[in-house]
Formats: C-alpha cells, sequence, structure tokens
C-alpha cells in the first residue's frame, strides 16, 4: 500500500495538535507497512529558498535522529512545498501573518524542480490564493510520481484542493482526514469560503475520516455529505518513553486546571463560573488556566469580578516542559470545551495521573470510559464534579488509576489499522 | 508681594519581577532586584544628583532667599539606601542648608487613605519617623500620594496633628475660584496645585508641537506674576528635570536662571509651611480627588474590576499582617501598597494613555494584575504558615 499524503508539520518542529496527530498517525501506519510520501508545506514564511525540495528517505532519518525507527521512516519520504499554509489559520489571521512574509524574497533557486513550474513568481496574496497555489504544485507533484502511489490522503480543508487536485491528475482514490469542521472553529460564524473548501473536498473525496463520531455527525448534518461515506476513527495518543522527573509542589492546595487556548470554544467561561462555585464551598483548591487566547483578557476581569483572584491563577501560554509540569501539579484537569473535534489534552492528563473532567461535547469522551463527562453547559455539574474529585480521595484514585490504564491502551497502531482498512475499500 | 511655593515630589515603586505561577509556595523574592536597581541609578544619574547638586548652588547663591520643599517616599529612601546611598546624602545636604522642608506622606506611596484609616495612619507615622531619622525635621505639613484629598482624610490628617496639607487645584472643585490663595478644610490649610503652571515645566517644557515652546525663564515669570493671588504652586514630581524632561532639552538651564529672575522680579520664595496667608475660604470636596490624568480623581488607581479586586484582597490581609509582626513581613505588606502596582492594572486609555503606558513595565492591565495576585497569593499561603507557627 502506498500513500500520497498531503499533511503538516513533522516533528522536531510540532506546533499543534493537527501535527501531533498526523505524526501518530503516519508512524502507526508505517507500522503496519503502508509506504507514505508525505507533502508538507515547508516554510512557515521566513525561512527559504527553494520552491520544491525533496527530502530521500535517508536524510529523513538522520534529520529526526531517532534510529530506533528505522524501518518506519524508511517507509516514508517527505515533499516539502514552500508555502505560507499553516495549520489551523483562518483567513482573518492569515491577514495578520502575510505581512510578515510578504517583506521576504520571492523564491529563487537553483533546484531541478524549478525550472519546470511557471508560476507568476510571487506569494498569494490572501490565503486563498495560497490554498489555489499549493493546489497546483500538488498537482505537479502528484504527475511526477505517477504510478508511485495507491491512494491520496489529505488533511483538514487547507490540503483539500490539494488532494482534489492530486486526484484529477492522477486518477487515483481520495481519502480526507476531518481534524476539525468549520463549526468547531468559529462556532455558527462560519467562513464560508473555508466551509465550501471543506464541503468540495469532502464531496470529492472517496472516503471521509472523522476524528470522532460528534465530528462525523456534523460532517453528514452540516456539510450533507452521505453518511455511507464518512468513517470515524478516533485519534490515539503517543506518549515519550520518558517522563520527566518529579516537580516540587509548591502550594499544599488541591490544583484543578483548564490547558488549553482560551478561545470560545474551549469553554473557559465554565470553567471559571464552577471554579466560583467551588470555592464557596471548599477553601484549599486552587485554579489555574493555563495558555493564552483571545478571550483571555474577558476571563481575567470576569474572575476579578467574582473575587476569586486570590485563588484563581494564570500562567499564560505554556511552553516545553511547562505543560508536562503543570499536568503533575494538577490534581483534577477539566476540559469544558463547548465543541472538540477530539481534544488530546485529557489523555495527556490521565498520563500524568490527574483525573479528567470532559465535555459530552468533545470527540475523545467517545472513547473515555474513566473520565468524569459533563454538559459544557452545566456549570452546577462542572462544579459538582470538581469537588467529588477534589474531596473524596477514593474516587480520584480510582479515575486516576483506570484512566492511566485506559490511555494506556489507545494505540496509533489501531487508529492506523482502520486508516488502512479504509484506503482497501477505496481501491 | 507675592510667593512662589515649589513642591518636588520624589518616589521610586519597588517593581515586581515577572511571578509565575510556578514560583508559588516555592520562592519568595517578589522584587525584580535588576530593574530597581538600574531605574534608580538611572534616575540618580540623570536627576537626583545633578539636580540636586544645582539646588544646592541656588540656594548658597541667594543665601536663604531660595527655599523648596520636597516629599520622598519611603520606598525611595529604602531604595536610595539599597542602590544610591550618594543620593539620599545629596538630599541630607539639602536639609542642612535650612531653605528645605520636607513632607510627610504615606511611607508606602500607597493609597491606604482609600482603603483602612488604621493603615493609613501607621504609614502616616512610619514615614514622619523615618523624615525625623534621615534628615533631621519633623514634618508639619502633609501630602497625600498623587495629592489625593477629600473631607474625610482632611479629617483624619488634621488629627494627626497636621497643619497644612497639599491638594490639586482641581476645577471641578475650585469652579471659578483661583489656587492661588490658601483655602481652608477644616481646620486644615489647604495648598492647591496651580496645574496650568505646574504642567508647562513638568508636561510641556521640551514639547516642540506646544505653541509656548521653547520656554524661556523670562517667559515663565511673566506668567507666574501676571497671575492673581497670594501665593503659586508649583507641584511636580521631581524627576521632570532629566529624566521626563531630559537635559538637553535645557531643563536645568531654565531651572537655574528661574530663581534668579523671579526674585528680581520681586517675587519671593517660601516653603509649604511658611506659606503665611490667612485662608480666603473653605473648600468642600466629598469625593477624592488627586492631581492624576484630565479627570483629576482616583480611577486611575481604583475602579476596574481589576484594581478593585486586587485592592480588596491586599488591604484584606492586613490583619493577619499584624499578627505575625515581623520585619520581612511588613516589608513586603508595605511595597506591595505601592499605588504604582494598581496604576499598571488601569484600563482607561483615552486622554491619559501615553503617561500611562510611559510608566507601565507591563505589557497590560490584565498581565500587570496576573502578576501581583500571584504575588500576594504566595504572600497569603506564607502569612497562613507563619501564623500557623506562631500559634
Amino acid at each position: 500500500m502506498r500513500v500520497l499524503m498531503f499533511g503538516w508539520e513533522f516533528p522536531p518542529h510540532i506546533a499543534g495538535g493537527l501535527g501531533t496527530a498526523t505524526y501518530g498517525l503516519t508512524r502507526g501506519l508505517a507500522k503496519h507497512g503502508v509506504e507514505i510520501k508525505m507533502v508538507v508545506p515547508k516554510a512557515y514564511g521566513d525561512e527559504d529558498q527553494r520552491f520544491v525540495r525533496v527530502v530521500n528517505a535517508s536524510d529523513v532519518v538522520t534529520r529526526f535522529g531517532d534510529v530506533r525507527y528505522r524501518d518506519v521512516w524508511d517507509r516514508m519520504s517527505f515533499i516539502e512545498i514552500d508555502s505560507n499554509l499553516i495549520p489551523y489559520c483562518s483567513p482573518e489571521e492569515w491577514e495578520c501573518k502575510k505581512e510578515a512574509w510578504k517583506s521576504g524574497k520571492a523564491y529563487e533557486g537553483t533546484d531541478l524542480w524549478e525550472g519546470r513550474f511557471s508560476f507568476s513568481g510571487r506569494y498569494g496574496e490572501n490565503l486563498m490564493e495560497e490554498v489555489a497555489r499549493y493546489a497546483m504544485v500538488a498537482a505537479r507533484v502528484a504527475e511526477e510520481l505517477q504510478g508511485q502511489f495507491d491512494v491520496i490522503h489529505a488533511h483538514d480543508w487547507l490540503t483539500y484542493y490539494a488532494g482534489i487536485a492530486a486526484k484529477a491528475v492522477s486518477g487515483r482514490p481520495l481519502v480526507v482526514h476531518m481534524h476539525a469542521t468549520e463549526y468547531d472553529r468559529s462556532g455558527e460564524n462560519v467562513n464560508r469560503m473555508v466551509y465550501d473548501i471543506e464541503k468540495a473536498g469532502m464531496e470529492a473525496a472517496d472516503r471521509v475520516i472523522a476524528v470522532s463520531n460528534l465530528t462525523r455527525n456534523i460532517v453528514i448534518e452540516k456539510y450533507g455529505i452521505a453518511a455511507e461515506k464518512v468513517v470515524a476513527v478516533h485519534n490515539a495518543v503517543r506518549f515519550a518513553s520518558s517522563t520527566p522527573e518529579d516537580v516540587e509542589r509548591g502550594v499544599e492546595d488541591k490544583i484543578v486546571t483548564f490547558l488549553g487556548r482560551i478561545t470560545y470554544q474551549k469553554g473557559p467561561d465554565y470553567f471559571v463560573e464552577a471554579a466560583a462555585k467551588v470555592l464557596k464551598r471548599v477553601p484549599n483548591v486552587r485554579f489555574v488556566m493555563a495558555g493564552s487566547g483571545d478571550m483571555m483578557n474577558h476571563v481575567v476581569r470576569r474572575v476579578a469580578k467574582l473575587g476569586i483572584a486570590d485563588r484563581f491563577h494564570f500562567t499564560g501560554f505554556l511552553k516545553g516542559d511547562d505543560v508536562q509540569k503543570m499536568f503533575m501539579l494538577s490534581d483534577v484537569y477539566v476540559m469544558p470545551s463547548v465543541s472538540e473535534p477530539f481534544g488530546i489534552s485529557p489523555l495527556e492528563a490521565m498520563r500524568s495521573n490527574v483525573p479528567v473532567i470532559i465535555s459530552k461535547q468533545s470527540g475523545v469522551a467517545e472513547v473515555l470510559e474513566y473520565a468524569v463527562k459533563v454538559d459544557y453547559w452545566d456549570v452546577d455539574a462542572l462544579a459538582d464534579a470538581i469537588y467529588a474529585l477534589v474531596e473524596y480521595p477514593a474516587l480520584s484514585s480510582m479515575f486516576s488509576e483506570k484512566g492511566l490504564e485506559e490511555v494506556t491502551g489507545l494505540k496509533w497502531d489501531n487508529a492506523a489499522a482502520k486508516v488502512k482498512r479504509v484506503y482497501e475499500s477505496v481501491i | 508681594m507675592k510667593t512662589v511655593c515649589f513642591y518636588f515630589q520624589v518616589h521610586q515603586p519597588m517593581r515586581l519581577r515577572r511571578y509565575r505561577f510556578f514560583d508559588m509556595g516555592r520562592h519568595h523574592n517578589y522584587l525584580d532586584d535588576a530593574a530597581n536597581r538600574s531605574i534608580m541609578q538611572k534616575v540618580a544619574r540623570r536627576c537626583y544628583l545633578p539636580m540636586n547638586a544645582l539646588l544646592l548652588r541656588l540656594i548658597e547663591k541667594f543665601e536663604g532667599r531660595f527655599r523648596v520643599t520636597f516629599s520622598i517616599s519611603g520606598s525611595a529612601v529604602e531604595q536610595f539606601k539599597s542602590f544610591a546611598p550618594e543620593v539620599l546624602e545629596s538630599f541630607r545636604k539639602l536639609a542642612a542648608t535650612g531653605c528645605v522642608e520636607f513632607l510627610a506622606e504615606t511611607y508606602s506611596h500607597s493609597l491606604s487613605s482609600l482603603a483602612n484609616m488604621d493603615e493609613f495612619r501607621s504609614e502616616v507615622e512610619r514615614h514622619r519617623a523615618m523624615v525625623e531619622q534621615e534628615f533631621g525635621q519633623t514634618p508639619r505639613a502633609f501630602r497625600n500620594t498623587e495629592l489625593i484629598y477629600s473631607d474625610d482624610i482632611g479629617a483624619e490628617v488634621s488629627k494627626m496633628g497636621f497643619g497644612t496639607m497639599l491638594a490639586e487645584g482641581a476645577k471641578h472643585v475650585l469652579g471659578w475660584k483661583s489656587p492661588n490663595y490658601v483655602y481652608s478644610g477644616g481646620s486644615l490649610r489647604l495648598l492647591l496645585r496651580n496645574y496650568k503652571l505646574s504642567d508647562d515645566i513638568a508636561f510641556r517644557f521640551s514639547n516642540r508641537e506646544w505653541s509656548e515652546w521653547p520656554l524661556t525663564a523670562q517667559k515663565y515669570v511673566d506668567w507666574v506674576s501676571e497671575g492673581a493671588g497670594d501665593v503659586t504652586n508649583l507641584f511636580m514630581d521631581y524627576e521632570t528635570f532629566g529624566e521626563h524632561q531630559w537635559a538637553d532639552s535645557g531643563i536645568f538651564d531654565f531651572f537655574e536662571r528661574l530663581p534668579g529672575v523671579m526674585l528680581d522680579r520681586g517675587l519671593e520664595f517660601a516653603t509649604v509651611s511658611e506659606v503665611g496667608y490667612e485662608s480666603v475660604g473653605s473648600l468642600s470636596c466629598p469625593h477624592p480627588m488627586s492631581w492624576a490624568d484630565e479627570e483629576r480623581d482616583v480611577t486611575a488607581w481604583l475602579g476596574n474590576e481589576l484594581q478593585d479586586e486586587a485592592f480588596g484582597k491586599l488591604y484584606g490581609l492586613r490583619e493577619k499582617v499584624l499578627a505575625v509582626d515581623d520585619a520581612d513581613f511588613y516589608f513586603v505588606w508595605r511595597f506591595m501598597q505601592n499605588s504604582d502596582h494598581f496604576y499598571y492594572m488601569a484600563t482607561k486609555w483615552l486622554s491619559d494613555g501615553d503617561v500611562h503606558t510611559y510608566f507601565n513595565p507591563y505589557g497590560s492591565a490584565y498581565e500587570a494584575f496576573i502578576n501581583y495576585m500571584n504575588v500576594l497569593a504566595d504572600f497569603s499561603i506564607e502569612l497562613d504558615r507563619k501564623l500557623e507557627d506562631k500559634n
């Protein structure tokens, strides 16, 4: 089985959940003997040099420095396209970033690929142009690699035109992967252009993979995609084999943590309201909101207004080891997302022995048994759950022990096997 | 004969370091020593030392006819001792001339007069003792943090034995009346800042967009002489000289010429307590006013959710601090009261946004609030621990 995949970041440069998931999935697929040619946008804007670059497998291995998995990486090769696409980007965010990119130079170079492309010679003026440009390059890549792949797999909307183009050129079947829908990103204020691309990608696809049944239902109901074409394959999680050494606990109080972007869809407001309710009953608890986002100032004000700022702390955006450290300091982890296609962070918390409370409106709720599940809007239920996990040690130790077992069983191998079956069904 | 009364405010806050959630319960060093040191030394070099030397020269030159008043916060004096002892020495030299009066204020440059009168009194007593010890004078006049004044605060100050207090010549309180007279508030004599003439030096001096730029000593003294009234109160931050208005703006040359020109025109100088005129009438000020911002009220420090929460939580700790009764804890308790911390949390960015940004080490009010509350939370934990140990 040979796959031409349009994806995102690869290690060590992983920024977000999408890159992590793509990476985990490709590793799993490689173990199942699937050969992957991965096409990724190279430039986040500032670097670069050449237009298209092919990295051969041996280069990839040294680049990753991970010889243990040589057999896995030998099955993969990377094609980097110098493009300003970045995961999660919305047209609005792109507007902000493009000024920085424009100051950079247009591509130039002596690459062997260069002469074969006759583009206008400048970067796309807007995100949609960039998406289209990426698709044109994808078509050339597909033509170049004709006969070397059996199926095309595209991750999230920015690469869907690329997938469609590759399919048109090669005649190979297309699988598109919905990691998130425009509804998850923007609530009901969907960006029409993004929605249209998602819809076009799914309509042109032979199969659609959704990261949860929640997402699958959105795809069917809001995008009108035929149900039999849509398959739910839950994400898994891959943990670093080494855990960092114990962190020293500074405070004796129980710590309840929210970790993620502080944006509408993550439900930070509900966490704050629940915190105020809990603090009325139990004095020895502290709440931590780790992350940053467009709702942060609003949340800070609300916390001040509720008069709980001496027990509700903000860490700002956490980098590197601090994320792990934060999990290790936590006694309860809360993910009150309003809409979460999957949601990997509760799994990371469970891995650190932290009991988790998740909203029923998250994809990950479908695969977890040992997590307290509440409706995101039900602040009372959330407060009850926090209270219980803080006050009843028997309950929290049950959740943390069983939760660790459970999360350890969520393997990318299994998810990859399902994805492989999806490939087989369309060839 | 008309009197000119110069009063300069000297204050440096104790700035907090970036104190993270992960530090809580583990590290209790809250101050940004590097920033506090470098700022103190920079301001000493640009302002305190050269301006003190200039004032000393002028005082000697005019043989007692040139007189000025200072108020120096306890936070500033402590930082002189740590980072720039030569500055404290030069202030002592000024004190020794007999031509310089030192006022009493709150030790920590705090807003305690708006929070807790017991704390306010203890802040003032501590400051009065400090002035006696450092400068060998017993203050007779009082200036509150940021010139915050209300009838209630005035009554309290009067009870503490002060005869004179400074206040802003705020339009909304004065109405048609001129700030250039002595007024009374209860049994206190009130000297009101002439904000127009004070800000001509403090804010506008180097502004080339200003129609009066460049400001000469002659022109300025014309304005002072033309004004009605008995006394022109020129109250400003001392950092005006060399720090807010840089040396290359000519501010030092301007000031060097000023006393001579004023004396030639028949103006006389007096320190705050020496201003001898009778009160022309009483002033009513039910709501606190200050010398800050267009509004001349206290909304630069209090009023938004962040400020009110931080302020309430801070003063809520007072009983515990007194119960612990420990020098280290008092030290933190005092610098946490610096009004500046609350200024950094201001979210009103209209006419005075520039000034707020200039003095703000934080990227936003929210950052300032988060950092302050982290420190306060740790301080509170430590207070509880200490109290447990004691009992």
